[in-house]
């Protein structure tokens, strides 16, 4: 029975503890005891709120025994939180020994939100040190494990987020975006995952990596459940000024409207710059087929060329490295977080110290080009120019909007690449983001919904849908009919095809 | 030619508080080199009279009415100190010997 549970989807549970034919005390039981059996193994978690989660899921179940209505559709399904949302009741560290241990003194407002929803926050899950990585291996804490391959990647930086539900730890997971960070992991794991309309989710109490490109986004194992939590945490919030004041789109009618499976006069437009040298064969030939079924669904498919997408990489490893540079100059050892030992040093020196023992690698590296890339002398050359790019890609994604109602490309040019891989050399871990990167620069909606295996290693492949601002529901609609049409298709859902994992004691 | 040298990165180092090591130095010096090979390519674009975008939805100042709100006491506030003393963060010495 317990085991049955962790099968669900966020909607099918949500059902069945509303109607009370099973509690949320259940389900969340039956959720802490997958994440006892394999995270041993996954590693997705950094930190799990048994106590936390099962008094939350009484609480819901207590409401509902008295008569209440259920305080949103999600209410009593468990979660999985990226752990660079702050949290009052559990240490919010990042990936980070800079933040080892730390318990933030507030709740973010997805936090907030997440509560008040009646959702079960399950634990904290893994992700690159800041959110700066493709592969979760920049963690502080070890890297996290893909299921359907434990030797690969998971994606990053919510590795953690992503493995957690393809190893049916949670139904549901939270992520953030700043250049790809939950459609990759998604895209590499075979699961959901959105990056909504930049200001579209609040950003208070996300840990700031990139201030103009971070968004908080909703993860699941299906399009439907993916909608009904971006409808629970998205939404105008006074306490984050870039937070779009007007209601959220309509992506849980649109993800229903969508599995009707009809996506005629659909406008598809597929991004001819995002393919050849570079891609894995056979995810262009799962991108390829995705692309015929959205035909077969009625859509109207066209080739449409955004010339200058083929910047966006080096302009985002110009912006994103500039903005951490700026915001991580917070980690100073004063107020907060790690601090080394004083021995005599000036504040100036302990700072200086415990910056070099508090970040890892890749940390350092992107405060360092931030600080290069801003510099008198080279601003104009790097970080002037880069956002001159910007302005080319928000017209690039314009021209094609005239033209289509949605953009499609492959999430990722590879699948999971193999631990250890590319840890070396990080200008290959950049090409993850090859594709992810464009929206995040004009800030406009894009998830990634699985399509597929790879034909040639067996492992889940992402097909990227990319919408203008404000109209994230377009992409649920033509993501739904698609996730539909192909487990129709294939004769079940993709991500019941991931390996089962050895059962361990953790 | 390098894009940046050796002796740039650890100046770099000083200006973003970070007491690197010499090997440290090293390895990143080399691998922001590639880096920085890379993200030259931006220079590639004629954007000559394109306006610069900093942020993606167009920003304006937001303004509230100046009334009380609640806010972290100062318990909270100092929860997560490194130290603290009487009610307030401790902080080593700010001047060094020579100021």
């Amino acid at each position: 029975m317990s085991s049955d549970l962790t099968r669900l989807t966020a909607a099918e549970l949500a059902e069945k503890i509303h109607a009370r034919e099973i509690t949320s005390v259940e389900v969340t039981q039956a959720h802490l005891g997958r994440i006892e059996q394999v995270d041993g193994t996954v590693h997705a978690f950094l930190h799990v709120d048994t106590d936390g989660a099962l008094e939350a899921a009484r609480r819901v179940d207590e409401a509902l025994a008295a008569g209440e209505p259920p305080a949103s559709p999600l209410a009593g399904v468990p979660l999985a939180l990226k752990d660079v949302f702050t949290t009052s009741d559990m240490p919010t560290t990042c990936g980070s020994k800079m933040l080892a241990g730390w318990i933030p003194p507030y709740d973010a407002t997805v936090t907030r939100r997440l509560r008040e929803a009646g959702i079960v926050i399950l634990g904290k899950t893994n992700m690159d040190e800041f959110a700066m990585g493709s592969s979760t291996e920049n963690s502080a804490y070890g890297p996290t494990r893909n299921p359907w391959d434990l030797d690969r990647i998971p994606g990053g930086s919510g590795g953690g987020s992503s493995a957690s539900l393809a190893a049916f730890e949670a139904p549901l997971a939270i992520g953030t975006d700043t250049g790809g960070s939950i459609r990759q992991p998604g895209a590499v794991t075979g699961t959901v995952g959105v990056k909504p309309t930049y200001g579209g989710v609040s950003r208070y109490g996300l840990v700031a990596f990139s201030s103009s490109l971070d968004q908080g986004g909703p993860c699941a194992r299906t399009v439907l459940d993916a909608a009904l939590l971006h409808e629970v945490i998205g939404g105008h919030d006074p306490l984050d000024s870039t937070s779009i004041d007007a209601p959220v789109p309509p992506v849980v009618a649109a993800a229903r409207e969508g599995a009707s499976g009809d996506l005629t006069g659909v406008r598809v437009g597929v991004v001819r710059e995002f393919s050849g040298e570079g891609y894995q064969p056979g995810v262009l030939a799962a991108f390829q087929r995705a692309v015929e079924q959205l035909g077969r669904l009625g859509a109207e498919v066209v080739e449409v060329s955004c010339p200058h997408f083929d910047y966006a990489l080096p302009a985002y490893y110009l912006i994103a490295p500039s903005e951490c540079s700026s915001n991580l100059a917070r980690f100073d050892g004063m107020r907060y977080g790690l601090r080394s030992r004083e021995n005599g040093h000036s504040a100036e020196e302990v700072m200086s110290l415990t910056r070099e023992a508090g970040f890892g690698p890749e940390v350092k590296r992107r405060i360092m080009l931030g600080t290069y890339a801003l510099s008198a002398g080279y601003y104009d050359a790097y970080y002037g120019q880069a956002q001159k790019v910007r302005t080319l890609i928000v017209r690039d994604f314009e021209a094609a909007f005239d033209r289509v109602d949605v953009l499609v490309a492959p999430t990722t040019p590879t699948t999971a690449f193999r631990i250890g891989e590319r840890v070396d050399d990080p200008m290959a871990m950049y090409l993850a983001d090859l594709c992810t990167i464009p929206a995040n620069l004009a800030g406009n909606a894009a998830l990634s919904v699985p399509c597929g295996l790879s034909e040639d290693d067996g492992l889940p492949v992402g097909l990227q849908v990319m919408a203008p601002a404000m109209e994230d529901h377009r992409m649920y609609r033509v993501a739904a009919a698609y996730q539909a049409a192909r487990d129709d298709a294939e004769g079940g859902p993709l991500i019941h095809r991931v390996p089962d994992l050895e059962v361990t004691a953790r | 030619m390098p894009n940046i040298s050796r002796d740039e990165v650890a100046h770099l180092a000083r200006l973003a508080r970070l007491a690197v090591t010499e090997d440290e130095l090293d390895v990143f010096a080399g691998q922001l080199d590639q880096i920085l090979q890379a993200v030259a390519k931006v220079g590639e674009v004629a954007a000559e009279d394109i306006p610069p975008t900093s942020h993606a939805v167009p920003l304006t100042n937001v303004f509230r009415d100046d009334q009380v709100r609640p806010g972290l006491t100062r318990d909270q506030a100092l929860a997560g100190a490194p130290a603290a003393e009487e009610g307030r963060f401790r902080v080593p010495r700010i001047l060094g010997e020579e100021q």
